[in-house]
């Protein structure tokens, strides 16, 4: 049996509980917190045990949450709310909707332990219209929850009163930005705005607002019950307990994952994730989705952190961890990602809106076999560019899956670019079709299916493809029986 | 329902819901059932989790075996949906990956009927908060 390496905090309840029963959750000593800092704690008080447990923010920029409620506890006002962030949206990540399936009610409780810490009597978690089964769940949830007065009116009989609505994603991943998310709550467009001011002084309504994310919430009533220093005895010395990945790409064991901040990339890929599929070679780890960067073998070793992923040209981002082996091209890659910022991008600033398509455009030609040297630099400069001066944190990271692979994969972007040549055999304009001599047997169906003659050969010897003339259709591949027609 | 209105109640009402055999396990324990969660969340049923949890209940009624059947959240085994987690009386619980129907027809027959073993158990690789941390 492998090492347990994991350890579930956020997920402690998923796969353990039946989700649609309160009971369960209870005797699990759910809701046990919540009774606790009720009857035992002021709100001051509540707030700096998150503060002292360190946790911070996982659903992307790992800002303390015990600072952000302080400050959203601090600012005087006739009515505060408190949001759940449920929009996730990076590609392939899955986090947020496991833990909200599976324990609903940890992120309800740990909701109304904000908003007691905070002074808040309404809460909402803004959750994707395309997680009909969470948001089920989550309803089953809240009335369960309403029915022992375990949210309501005088919760625990300690005077505080505290319901949660749902509000429905508007199906944009800009919307997920906390600034956007409050404005698609008040109906306007989900567009960001710039900060300051911050949620916390003027959020939904105008009013101070506390925005966290599902997996944040989710460790909440642990650390109440366990205590601010048996969390940050876990981690390293920035980053306190546990973060939750989704591993995904070419991976044995693709799925949900709960590891120990300081945890290496290898633990994760090789021992919990079973290595690289098919047997083929590791060659990159991307992190933080469409805003985080492709990590390579030299990061392998380095403890999984909020610091250590940006001094390495990535970031921690929600938890997605898309695995690539030798078969990945990352130009291709970058491309992706892209395609995804220009896409996503609201429109709002120039340098994210244009900015993103030029990068794409310049993406695809070295793809096609079209870029020239310069292009490298004018993929870095605009890349710097569209970091500086964009508004949002779409913008503001959009270009790192370039930048991390200009640093990291040079060489990949000079043989587009110089040989033009894309070694994974990805990039179907850069490859030719090629008879592997020692395959071939000589049939002749490869040269008599060929449309423009480009293949030559005597009977029952080798036969070549001449590349000049070859248009690429693919023909002879098909009809070889001896896989001697490959792409390289 | 009654409202709680303290800890005490609250604590009250863990202790009921455990005397009663609310919580999966002690029901199993106390009935010496086999206990069978089946994940169902999006990615479970998307794999077909629905059918066999189906499949399960009816055939274990049919073929007069005493268990408990319930649904849980995701198990985190995404590679091998859908999965389902077997404790047999007295036993660690086992998870059993990529269960269909017809692996569930064996998993009945020869590991919860028989105790025999069957191929395609998943590890568990976690600790969960319940376990003491050290390192
Ligand atoms: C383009 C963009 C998309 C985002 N999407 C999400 C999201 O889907 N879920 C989320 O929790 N945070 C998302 N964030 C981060 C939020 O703005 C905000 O920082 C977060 O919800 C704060 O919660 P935390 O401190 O608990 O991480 C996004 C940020 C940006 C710039
Ligand atoms: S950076 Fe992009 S997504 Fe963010 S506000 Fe500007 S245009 Fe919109
Ligand atoms: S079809 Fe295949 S085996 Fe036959 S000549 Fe062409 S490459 Fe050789």
């Amino acid at each position: 049996m492998s090492v347990k390496k994991q350890i579930r905090i956020a997920l402690r309840n998923c796969g353990v509980i039946n989700p649609e029963r309160i009971e369960e959750y209870i005797s699990r000593d759910g809701y046990f917190a919540l009774g606790k800092v009720l009857s035992e704690m002021t709100p001051e008080e509540a707030v700096k045990v998150i503060k002292d447990s360190g946790i911070r923010g996982r659903g992307g920029a790992g800002f303390p949450t015990g600072l952000k409620w302080e400050l959203a506890s601090k600012n005087k006002a006739d009515q505060k709310y408190v949001v759940c962030n449920a929009d996730e949206g990076d590609p392939g990540a899955f986090m947020d909707r496991s833990i909200l399936e599976g324990d609903p009610h940890s992120v309800l409780e740990a909701m109304a332990l904000c908003a007691y810490c905070m002074g808040a009597t309404q809460g909402f978690i803004y959750i994707r219209a395309e997680y009909p089964l969470a948001i089920e769940r989550l309803k089953i949830a809240i009335e369960q929850a309403g029915e022992l007065g375990l949210l309501g009116k005088n919760i625990f009989g300690s005077g505080f009163d505290f319901d949660i609505g749902l509000k429905y994603g508007a199906g944009a991943f800009v919307c997920g930005e906390e600034t956007a998310l409050i404005h698609s709550m008040e109906g306007e467009r989900g567009e960001p705005t710039l900060k300051p001011p911050f949620p916390a002084e003027s959020g939904y309504l105008g009013k101070p607002t506390n925005v966290n994310n599902v997996e944040t919430y989710a460790n909440i009533p642990v650390i109440f019950l366990k205590g601010a220093s048996w969390f940050n005895g876990i981690g390293t010395e920035t980053s306190k307990g546990t973060k939750v990945f989704a591993l995904a790409g070419k991976v044995n064991n693709v799925g949900l994952v709960e590891v120990p901040m300081g945890t290496t990339l290898r633990e994760v890929i090789f021992e919990i994730g079973g290595g690289i599929k098919d047997g083929k070679k590791f060659k990159a780890v991307q992190t933080g989705g469409p805003s985080g960067g492709c990590l390579t073998e030299k990061h392998l070793d380095t403890p999984i952190d909020y610091e250590n992923l940006v001094a390495n040209g990535s970031m921690m981002g929600s938890g997605g961890m898309i695995i690539m082996d030798e078969d990945d091209c990352m130009v291709s890659v970058a491309k992706f990602f892209l395609d995804f910022s220009v896409e996503e991008s609201c429109g709002k600033c120039s340098p994210c809106r244009i900015g993103n398509k030029r990068l794409h455009e310049l993406l695809k030609r070295i793809c096609e076999g079209k870029g020239e040297l310069p292009d490298l630099d004018r993929l870095k400069n605009l890349s710097e560019v569209i970091k500086d001066t964009s508004l949002c944190g779409l913008g503001q990271s959009s270009p790192n899956p370039v930048l991390s692979t200009l640093d990291n994969f040079h060489h990949e972007y000079l043989s587009h670019v110089v040989d033009k040549k894309c070694t994974s055999g990805v990039c179907t304009d850069l490859l030719e079709y090629f008879i592997v001599e020692e395959n071939c047997i000589g049939c002749t169906a490869c040269a008599r299916a060929c449309p423009v003659g480009a293949i030559s050969g005597e009977r029952k010897e080798p036969h070549l493809i001449n590349p000049d003339t070859c248009i690429k259709c693919g023909a002879c591949m098909e009809k070889c029986k001896f896989d001697a027609v490959i792409l390289k | 329902m009654t409202k709680i209105k303290s800890v005490e109640a609250l604590k009250k009402y863990q202790d009921e819901l455990k005397k009663a055999g609310e919580s999966l396990e002690e029901l199993r324990d106390a009935g010496n059932l086999v206990g069978i969660k089946v994940a169902m969340a999006t990615c479970s049923n998307a794999a077909g989790a629905g059918k066999v949890m189906e499949f399960i209940s009816a055939a274990l009624d049919k073929r007069g075996v005493d268990a408990l059947v319930t649904k849980t959240g995701c198990m985190g085994y995404c590679y091998a949906e859908p999965t389902i987690e077997v404790t047999l009386p007295g036993k660690e619980p086992v998870v059993f990956g990529d269960v269909d129907i017809q692996r569930a027809d064996q998993i009945i027959e020869q590991y919860i009927k028989k105790g025999e073993t069957v191929e395609g158990v998943i590890p568990v690789n976690y600790k969960t908060v319940d376990e003491p941390y050290n390192e």
